[in-house]
């Protein structure tokens, strides 16, 4: 999503209300807009779906890593207690799976739930210290009480001129180009 | 949590946040304890108090390392002591901030909202506390990390069929998964925190943390389905945590640690202590910083029926202890059960019982759980009573097994009750700076329940 020559990153809309904004996100991604963004907040339900985002792949992330904890806790287990340090505990088989099944388990929530947090965080692109939004002074209460939708300037239908009267007929409270 | 906003605020019922809230006034009234607030005498005098309790922990431990376990109370035949009893106590403690943060979550009960960011914190110093207790006992601490499986030289790997290794596994786990879920809940609000920090130091602490979140529908839609499986995964943890607990006892063969009904009996117990805990804590705290808007009494009434719930589980185990003791023909077990009732330690059961199970049983009476002053003695009751719990457990089994020539008591010297001490102290330090540094109400799951926060998609634009 970079403007290439334009200094420009996009038009920013100011909203009131949660309401206000997710209609504007659907009439905005109707219009053909295709890169767009909305900020706000807490979750809307249905905000995103209404910017167009459908590809959400935090569960596969959070299933691999589930899948890598579980199977290297038992194959390590295996490994110690069967090949490389086999010991003779009350009798007991060396391969005694009942025995590995709760580290296994504690593993696999282990790498799973860390899957889950640093999958959301990298694929969101997370720690970013510099990103352009943060350029309209506005913007600080998007983590507050406002409501925000952008068109970015890379989105093939942008156009200065031609989008701010598209974003001023959804009436939002201000209007305000995002300096990259 | 954030999932839920479709659930309307009950009904008859107290609301879960007093009227006249808007999204700025809930932003303000949490953010400004941390960012505006001045920090008052009371609370650089309580941190005094409990900042020289946590320093006594240090001369303690420093004393322990210097001169090993003798210090302590133990020798055989109780070798446990009071390490493991607080390990147990502290553990337990814990599970009551997971069981607000993601089964309450799951189970969609909006009003966790207001108190699960304490809660988790509560969590993470009560596993702190908890974790120090079996490294100490060790004897040579420095050699903890030969718990973990890892290459070295001696060709020595651990016993993965032992108990104590899968401790290990699970309250690590237990205490990294916390970490994560508290942070991740933590990231909204630091932004928030960060956007309204006037101090350029500040804000760009508070800035670093958030990693520049700054609330995108992407961005939520990916966060709130990691919360929920966070919520998922830390569900079956926090159970398979006390249930690992409990297998160190009933892995043995020691009478009154030998029975099946443990793991159940632990979690059960781990939440009810917790419990009592968080209203032991939220009771002051919502004073102090006039928080009643949002920790209601409809809170403190819900934690109060959570907390009878499990307390009646907790004298189900209990019961079936006695039966089975009885039942089982067994004589170790039968003697077991005559020894708390009559032995050396009968204070302590009888002390027990009325602590767990009869006072408790005026929860059943609302006018117990509208009073804070009540709840928060009874809440204190509970927390002594599943000490003397894992007292009884350890010491009571372990002091009379089955041959009488290895019969023996317990005393715990000072050290002991030093160390005990000095980990309240460690946790209510870590509680203390907490509530000054940190939102200690999540600020974006609070937005949600406003009404303000539901969208209906309307038709003409859905198509």
């Amino acid at each position: 999503m970079t403007t290439g020559d334009s200094p420009i990153y996009g038009l920013m809309a100011e909203f009131d209300s949660a309401q206000e904004l997710v209609d504007a996100a659907h009439k905005t991604h109707e219009a053909g807009y295709q890169k767009i963004d909305a900020y706000s907040p807490f979750p809307i339900e249905g905000l995103a779906e209404a910017i167009g985002f459908h590809k959400n792949r935090v569960p596969l992330a959070v299933l691999i890593g589930g899948l890598i904890g579980g199977i290297s806790a038992y194959a390590l287990q295996y490994w110690v207690a069967v090949i490389t340090y086999p010991v003779n505990i009350g009798g007991r088989p060396f391969h005694s799976w009942p025995s590995f099944i709760i580290v296994t388990f504690e593993l696999t929530i282990l790498f799973a739930g860390l899957s889950a947090a640093i999958g959301m965080l990298a694929l969101n692109g997370l720690p970013m210290p510099y990103h352009p939004v943060f350029n309209v002074p506005e913007f600080a209460k998007a983590s507050e009480n406002k409501f925000f939708l952008v068109v970015f300037s890379s989105d093939p239908k942008y156009d200065a001129a031609h989008t701010r009267s598209f974003l001023t007929g959804l009436a939002p409270r201000m209007i305000a180009e995002v300096p990259s | 949590m954030a999932t839920n906003t479709q659930i309307p605020v009950a009904d008859r019922r107290v609301p879960v946040i007093a009227p006249g809230h808007t999204f700025s006034t809930i932003t303000e009234k949490i953010s400004n304890i941390v960012l505006s607030r001045p920090v008052s005498l009371g609370w650089i005098f309580g941190f005094l108090i409990v900042f020289s309790m946590m320093n006594m922990l240090m001369m303690a431990l420093g004393y322990l390392f210097i001169k090993g376990t003798g210090i302590w109370g133990i020798n055989i035949p109780i070798g446990w002591g009071f390490a493991i009893v607080n390990f147990v106590w502290w553990i337990g403690i814990g599970h009551a901030g997971t069981l607000i943060s993601a089964i309450l979550c799951l189970l969609r009960q909006t009003w966790r909202n207001s108190i699960n960011r304490f809660a988790e914190a509560m969590t993470l110093f009560a596993v702190a506390c908890a974790g120090i207790f079996p490294l100490a006992h060790m004897g040579r601490p420095w050699l903890g990390y030969w718990l973990f499986p890892y290459p070295n030289t001696m060709n020595y790997w651990p016993n993965f069929r032992s108990p104590l290794v899968w401790d290990v596994f699970a309250v690590s786990t237990y205490f990294t998964i916390s970490l994560v879920f508290w942070f991740v809940g933590l990231i909204p609000d630091l932004a928030s925190l960060r956007d309204r920090a006037e101090s350029p130091l500040v804000q760009r602490i508070y800035g670093l943390l958030a990693m520049g979140w700054r609330g995108s529908a992407r961005h939520w839609h990916r966060y709130e389905t990691a919360y929920l499986l966070l919520a998922g995964l830390a569900t079956p943890l926090v159970l398979s945590v006390h249930t690992v607990v409990s297998f160190d006892f009933a892995v043995g063969i020691v009478p009154g640690w030998h029975t099946t009904i443990f793991p159940p009996y632990f979690v059960a117990g781990a939440i009810y202590s917790g419990f009592a805990m968080v209203l032991c804590l939220a009771i002051p705290i919502r004073a102090i910083y006039g928080l009643q808007d949002f920790i209601t009494m409809r809170h403190l009434e819900n934690a109060a029926k959570v907390m009878l719930a499990t307390g009646l589980i907790v004298a189900y185990g209990y019961g079936m202890e006695a039966f089975m003791g009885w039942y089982s023909g067994n004589q170790f077990d039968s003697f077991l059960l005559w020894n708390r009732f009559h032995g050396p330690y009968r204070l302590s059961y009888m002390a027990l019982l009325a602590c767990n199970i009869f006072i408790p049983q005026v929860l059943w009476l609302k006018k117990f759980r509208v009073s804070t002053g009540w709840l928060w003695l009874i809440s204190f009751i509970v927390l002594v009573g599943m000490w003397l719990e894992r007292f009884i457990i350890v010491i009571v089994s372990l002091s009379r097994d089955f041959l009488t020539s290895s019969w023996g008591m317990y005393y715990p010297t000072k050290w002991d009750w030093m160390t005990f001490a000095g980990t309240i102290g460690m946790f209510l330090t870590a509680m203390w700076l907490f509530v000054r540094i940190l939102p200690m109400i999540s600020i974006f799951e609070l937005r949600t329940l406003l009404p303000e926060s539901q969208v209906h998609e309307a038709a003409e634009v859905k198509q």
